[in-house]
C-alpha cells in the first residue's frame, strides 16, 4: 500500500514544520534543567525564556503573560478550573460557569466537572445557526445576575464547523459586567489574525500540533493581573501557575513554529481558504445535496476571515459519517467525522445538535481540514471518489 | 474478497481476523460498540462492552496491520437484543441473547451495512465451520457455536466466514501468542455482556419490576410461596424458589413451567421435566427451504441439551418427537437441529410436552 496519503485533518494535527522539527532535535541533545542555576541550566533558561519572548512577540502578548503548558486541554482546564476558584475564592457568589455550546470538550467537561464537584452553575451560551456565540446571548446571560457570574469561556474559532467568534465583542461585553473571559484559540493561532492584548481577552489557549509544533506542548495567555489557582502544585515554575520541570526543547520546537505560523498566516490563509472553496465547490457540484456546515466565510470578523480558511464541513444526507469515512480512508483520503470519539464511537456532534441540526444531519457529516502540505491535487484526489463514496455510503444507510 | 472482520477485542475474533487477513482477503476490522455508556476498564469477565476492549482490538488490528474502526450499534442491539432479552424474561421464556445478536445485529444489522459498504463477507471469531455453505459443528466439541449460529438462513451463511471452526481452543491462543497479539492470554467471556454485574435477575427486576404470583405444586395447585416476578425462573431452575416446606417425598423440586398472564410458577419433581415433543415456531431452515421429515439430533441450549429426534417441519412451525427424554427445555430457548455435525435448521421452542 504504497499509493499516496491525502491527509485532511490538519485540524487534528498538522505536520511539524521542517524548521521546528529541526530547532527541537538541535535541543533535544542538550542536557540542563531551566531550573537549574549552573552553566547548563542557564542555557536551558535561555532556550525558554527567547521562546516565550518569541511566542509572545508572535501573538501580541507580553512575555510575562505566557504561562508554557502540555497543550489545548491542559490550558483549558488551567483557564477555566483556576479561573473559577480564584474568583469564587475572592467572592462567594461567583459561582456561574458560562460557556457556550460549541465548546471543545476540554472547557465542557472541565465546567461539568465544577459543577459536580465545586458548587458550579454551569450555564450554556447558546449559538446561532452558523454555530455564532452572538454578543447579546452573553450579555443577557450576564446582565441577569453579574455578581454571581465567575467566568465566561468561548472558544476564537470552532474546531468542528470553522466558525469564528466576535472575540473581541465579546470580551467587551465580559468586562462591561466585569468578569473574565477565556477563549480557546487552539484552531485560531497561526492562520487568523491573533492579537491578545487588542483581543481584550484574560487567558487564552494556543497548543503546538494544531500549526506545527510539537505535541504536548502549548501556552495559556494569562494577563498579568488575572488571579488563577493552579492545577499542578510543585516547583513554582511559570509565575507559580504551573509548576513543572520546563521541556525545554518543546518550547523551542514550539516557539519556531508560532513564530513561523503566524508570520505566513496570511498568505497562508489565502492559498487555503482559495483550495478549501475549491473543495467545497466541486463536492458539492457532484453531490448537490451537500450541505456546508457553519458560517459561509465570506465575512470578516476582528480582521480576519468568518471561517476558518482550512475547514470544509459537510453533511451528506443519508449518510453515515463513519461509513464515509472509512470508503475514503480505503481511498487514502484521511478526514474526520469530526465529532468527539472516546472508544473510537463517534458521538452526534454536540455542535452540530447546538446549531440546530437533527441528529442524523449530525452523524451523516464529514469534516476536511486542510492545512500547510494541501495541494491542488489532494483537492481533485476528493473530487474524483467523493460521489462513488457517497453514492455508496447512502445504500448502507443511517443505522438507527 | 473483501471482509469485515467483527472484532470484539477478545482472542478468538483477533485471530479469525489474521486469518482472514493471511488467506489474502482485503480484511477491514470493525468494534460493534454495542454499550451506550461503556465503561472504561472491563468488569469481570465481560469480553465486549467496555472501552478497554474496544483499545484491545484496536491493537489487535494494528497488530496483524488492518485498518480499524468501531461502530456503533449500541441502539440497534439495546432494541434488538437487550430489550427482547427482557420481554421474553417478562413473558416467563429463556432467551439466548448471543443468538439473538448473531440473527439481528452480526449477521443482519452490520451484515446488511458490510454489503452495501462493498464488503462480500463478515467473518468472526465463532467456534463453527462452514463446509460447502452448510453450517458445521466445531472440530473443538468443547467450544462448539454453531448452536447460537442455527439461526441464520442460507443468505446470511453465504456470506459468513468462520476462521477458526477447525482448530482447538488451546491451539488458537498459541497462535495468538506466536501472532504477537496481546490478547492471547485475555480470559475468554462468559455471562451475558450487557449484564456486567453478572446479575441476571437483578438486571431484569430493575427493568421489569415486581410482579408477583405464586408458586404452586404442579400437581395439587397448592400454593407453596410467593415470587417477585417469572423472569426471575427458568424451566429446569432448582434453586432460589422460594418454598419454604418440603415436598413430601422429599425430593428436590424443580421450576416445571411458567404462566406468564397469571404469573404462576409451577415445580415438581425431577421426572416431571421430561420432555418428549417439542414445538417451536419460526424455524429457519440452512438450505433455505423446509426439508421433508428427517431423523436428527437435537439441541435445546448453548451447551448439552441433546437428545435424537423425529423432526417434522409444518410451516411456521417445526415439532420434534424425541425418542429419549430431555430435561430442562425451556420455552423461548433455540431448537437447533443436526444431521451428523450439519446444522440443519433452529426454531424457538414454544411449548414442550
Amino acid at each position: 500500500m504504497s499509493s499516496p496519503v491525502t491527509y485532511l485533518d490538519h485540524a487534528a494535527t498538522t505536520p511539524m514544520l521542517a524548521a521546528a522539527v529541526e530547532a527541537m532535535s538541535a535541543a533535544l541533545s542538550r542536557t540542563g534543567n531551566a531550573s537549574s542555576l549552573h552553566t547548563a541550566g542557564r542555557r536551558a533558561r535561555r532556550d525558554v525564556e527567547e521562546g516565550r519572548e518569541r511566542i509572545a512577540a508572535a501573538v501580541g502578548a507580553r512575555p510575562s503573560e505566557v504561562v508554557l503548558t502540555t497543550g489545548g486541554t491542559e490550558s483549558d482546564n488551567l483557564a477555566v478550573k483556576g479561573l473559577y476558584w480564584a474568583r469564587r475564592a475572592a467572592d462567594d457568589r461567583r459561582r456561574r460557569v458560562l460557556v457556550s455550546a460549541i465548546e471543545h470538550h476540554a472547557v465542557l467537561d472541565s465546567a461539568r466537572w465544577l459543577a459536580e464537584h465545586e458548587g458550579a452553575q454551569v450555564e450554556v451560551l447558546p449559538v446561532d445557526h452558523d454555530g455564532r456565540v452572538q454578543p447579546d446571548a452573553l450579555a443577557a446571560a450576564l446582565a441577569a445576575e453579574p455578581e454571581s457570574a465567575a467566568v465566561v469561556s468561548v472558544m476564537w474559532a470552532n474546531n468542528e464547523v470553522g466558525t469564528v467568534n466576535p472575540i473581541r465583542e465579546l470580551a467587551a461585553v465580559a468586562h462591561r459586567y466585569g468578569v473574565p473571559i477565556h477563549t480557546d484559540a487552539v484552531q485560531a493561532v497561526g492562520i487568523l489574525p491573533v492579537d491578545f492584548a487588542a483581543s481584550g481577552v484574560d487567558a487564552l489557549t494556543l497548543t503546538g500540533h494544531k500549526l506545527g509544533g510539537p505535541y504536548g506542548a502549548g501556552v495559556l495567555l494569562l494577563g498579568r493581573e488575572v488571579p488563577v489557582m493552579p492545577l499542578l502544585h510543585g516547583g513554582l515554575q511559570e509565575r507559580d501557575v504551573r509548576s513543572g520541570t520546563l521541556d525545554t526543547p518543546a518550547v523551542v520546537g514550539l516557539a519556531t513554529a508560532v513564530e513561523l505560523a503566524v508570520e505566513q498566516a496570511p498568505q497562508r490563509a489565502a492559498t487555503i481558504g482559495g483550495l478549501r472553496d475549491d473543495l467545497v465547490g466541486k463536492i458539492r457540484a457532484t453531490v448537490p445535496d451537500a450541505v456546508l456546515n457553519g458560517d459561509p466565510g465570506t465575512g470578516r470578523i476582528d480582521g480576519g476571515p468568518s471561517r476558518l480558511p482550512g475547514n470544509a464541513h459537510l453533511s451528506f444526507p443519508g449518510c453515515e459519517g463513519d461509513s464515509l469515512l472509512m470508503l475514503l480512508d480505503a481511498q487514502g483520503i484521511e478526514c474526520s467525522t469530526g465529532s468527539a470519539c472516546t472508544a473510537g464511537v463517534a458521538q452526534p456532534s454536540h455542535v452540530l445538535l447546538a446549531m440546530g441540526a437533527d441528529e442524523a444531519t449530525a452523524r451523516g457529516s464529514l469534516r476536511f481540514s486542510l492545512g500547510h502540505t494541501t495541494t491542488a491535487a489532494d483537492v481533485e484526489r476528493v473530487t474524483a471518489v467523493i460521489g462513488q463514496v457517497v453514492e455508496r455510503a447512502r445504500r448502507a444507510g443511517q443505522s438507527r | 474478497m473483501k471482509v469485515l472482520a467483527a472484532m470484539s477485542g477478545g482472542v478468538d475474533s483477533a485471530v479469525a481476523a489474521a486469518r482472514a487477513h493471511d488467506a489474502g482477503h482485503d480484511v477491514v476490522g470493525v468494534h460493534l460498540a454495542l454499550s451506550q455508556t461503556p465503561d472504561a476498564l472491563r468488569a469481570g469477565s465481560r469480553g465486549c462492552c467496555s472501552k478497554e476492549d474496544a483499545g484491545d482490538a484496536r491493537r489487535a488490528a494494528d497488530v496483524i496491520g488492518i485498518p480499524f474502526y468501531v461502530w456503533d450499534f449500541a441502539a440497534r442491539f439495546a432494541a434488538d437484543v437487550v430489550d427482547d432479552f427482557v420481554a421474553a424474561y417478562a413473558a416467563g421464556q429463556t432467551p439466548n441473547p448471543c443468538l439473538r445478536c448473531n440473527e439481528k445485529i452480526k449477521f443482519a444489522a452490520l451484515l446488511d451495512r458490510a454489503l452495501a459498504l462493498g464488503f462480500d463477507a463478515v467473518c468472526t471469531g465463532h467456534y463453527a465451520r462452514l463446509l460447502g455453505g452448510e453450517l458445521r459443528r466445531a472440530v473443538d466439541v468443547d467450544k462448539d457455536q454453531s448452536y447460537v449460529l442455527s439461526v441464520l438462513g442460507a443468505e446470511q451463511l453465504r456470506h459468513a466466514m468462520f476462521p477458526l471452526g477447525d482448530t482447538v481452543k488451546a491451539d488458537i491462543r498459541a497462535e495468538a501468542a506466536a501472532r504477537g497479539l496481546r490478547v492471547a492470554d485475555k480470559p475468554d467471556s462468559h455471562d451475558i455482556c450487557f449484564i456486567p454485574s453478572g446479575d441476571t435477575r437483578a438486571f431484569l427486576a430493575a427493568r421489569i419490576g415486581a410482579r408477583p404470583g405464586p408458586v404452586v405444586d404442579a400437581d395439587t395447585g397448592a400454593e407453596l410461596g410467593r415470587h417477585d416476578g417469572v423472569h426471575g425462573f427458568t424451566v429446569g431452575q432448582r434453586r432460589g424458589l422460594g418454598v419454604s416446606a418440603p415436598a413430601a417425598d422429599g425430593r428436590p423440586r424443580y421450576v416445571l413451567g411458567i404462566e406468564p398472564v397469571s404469573g404462576t410458577v409451577r415445580v415438581g419433581p425431577a421426572t416431571a421435566l421430561d420432555v418428549r415433543t417439542i414445538d417451536a415456531e419460526r424455524p429457519v431452515w440452512t438450505s433455505g427451504a423446509a426439508p421433508e421429515p428427517f431423523d436428527a439430533v437435537v439441541q435445546v441450549r448453548a451447551h448439552g441439551g441433546l437428545a435424537q429426534a423425529r423432526v417434522e417441519p409444518d410451516g411456521p412451525r417445526v415439532r420434534a418427537e424425541l425418542t429419549e427424554p430431555l430435561r430442562g427445555v425451556a420455552p423461548g430457548q433455540a431448537v437447533a437441529f443436526y444431521v451428523g455435525d450439519r446444522v440443519v435448521g433452529s426454531a424457538t421452542i414454544t411449548t414442550t410436552t
